[in-house]
């Protein structure tokens, strides 16, 4: 199989055929990334068509075929990103405005701590797995969903999500780790092993533990 | 280091971006600490079924769309002229 740098010099000389490719090797890829952004087909649609097109149009100007998949991520991003605050009926520096106040918020605690490193798919059906990580990635709230979606599924860096959303790179990383958390604990009252669930210890000079919900970390200087 | 110093740079460990005099700090934690070492270890496989899942399938009628479309795009001469 040709490698994207490859594929693109081809393409940029004319030939459909390598263009064609790298659209079948990115479209699934895409379409993930902005579902993730939008909860919704028919927009992720127009993102993935949107994109493609963009990279179609503007292939000439890519200086380093090898860097394809990144210029291709970040045009599919910027544009589920507009769709997302036209949505909100919000201008392009606004998203930043509304969610910029509530950095200061507790990190989640961990609360259940059970067992899934072996690999859960080899137990869920992989159709189930996908509706629940849909599920679970969905009940995000929507700042840090973006985030996530971003450095962790686009792999993008976080200097570049930063950019991308307006945003400073600390503030990336403290909706980023907020993300992973809330993420990981649905996770494992999915695929956590109940039996083998552990207890958060307690160190000299933790705060006293109260209910659960009022388990939360210090807040964090970050603003 | 006790597990909320370590919650709080979490982020920076499972990305590589910690400094080494924390990072060996935030191993000897692991090391006595069965639950830390779970949540560790889970919020990376987080991140990896996300990375490896492809949690929406791309409608096969959409793939199809799509590709007409690029390939109508494609032959498309740069200026319009007369069909």
């Amino acid at each position: 199989m040709s490698d994207d740098a490859t594929l693109v010099t081809r393409a940029q000389a004319g030939d459909f055929a390598a263009f064609e490719q790298l659209v079948s090797r990115y479209e699934q890829r895409m379409y993930t990334l902005a579902m993730h952004v939008l909860h919704q087909h028919e927009d992720a649609e127009d993102v993935v068509q949107t994109a493609f097109l963009s990279a179609l149009e503007h292939l000439g100007e890519l200086r380093q075929p090898a860097a394809f998949a990144a210029w291709l991520t970040r045009i599919a991003v910027n544009t589920a990103l507009k769709v997302l605050r036209k949505r909100q009926g919000l201008d392009a520096v606004s998203l930043e405005a509304v969610t910029a106040e509530d950095e200061e918020g507790a990190i989640p605690h961990p609360q259940y701590i059970a067992d899934w490193r072996d690999d859960p798919s080899q137990t869920v059906e992989q159709r189930e797995l996908q509706r629940l990580l849909a599920a679970a990635i969905a009940a995000l709230p929507e700042k840090q969903r973006v985030v996530f979606v971003l450095r962790d599924v686009a792999g993008m860096s976080v200097e570049e999500t930063a950019q991308a959303l307006g945003l400073s790179p600390a503030n990336v990383k403290v909706r980023l780790l907020r993300a992973r958390l809330v993420l990981r604990e649905h996770l494992t009252r999915l695929f956590g092993d109940e039996r083998r669930r552990l207890v958060p210890p307690r160190h000299a000079g933790d705060a006293p533990r109260a209910t659960p919900a009022a388990q939360r970390l210090p807040r964090n200087q970050e603003g | 280091m006790k597990c909320e110093e370590l919650l709080r740079i979490l982020g920076d460990y499972v990305d590589g971006d910690l400094d080494p005099a924390l990072c060996a700090e935030f191993d000897r934690h692991l090391e006595g600490c069965n639950p830390c070492q779970v949540v560790v270890d889970t919020v990376r496989k987080t991140i990896t079924l996300y990375k490896n899942t492809e949690v929406y399938e791309l409608p096969p009628a959409f793939r199809e769309r799509l590709h007409r479309l690029l390939r109508e795009r494609w032959k498309a001469p740069p200026t319009p002229h007369e069909a």
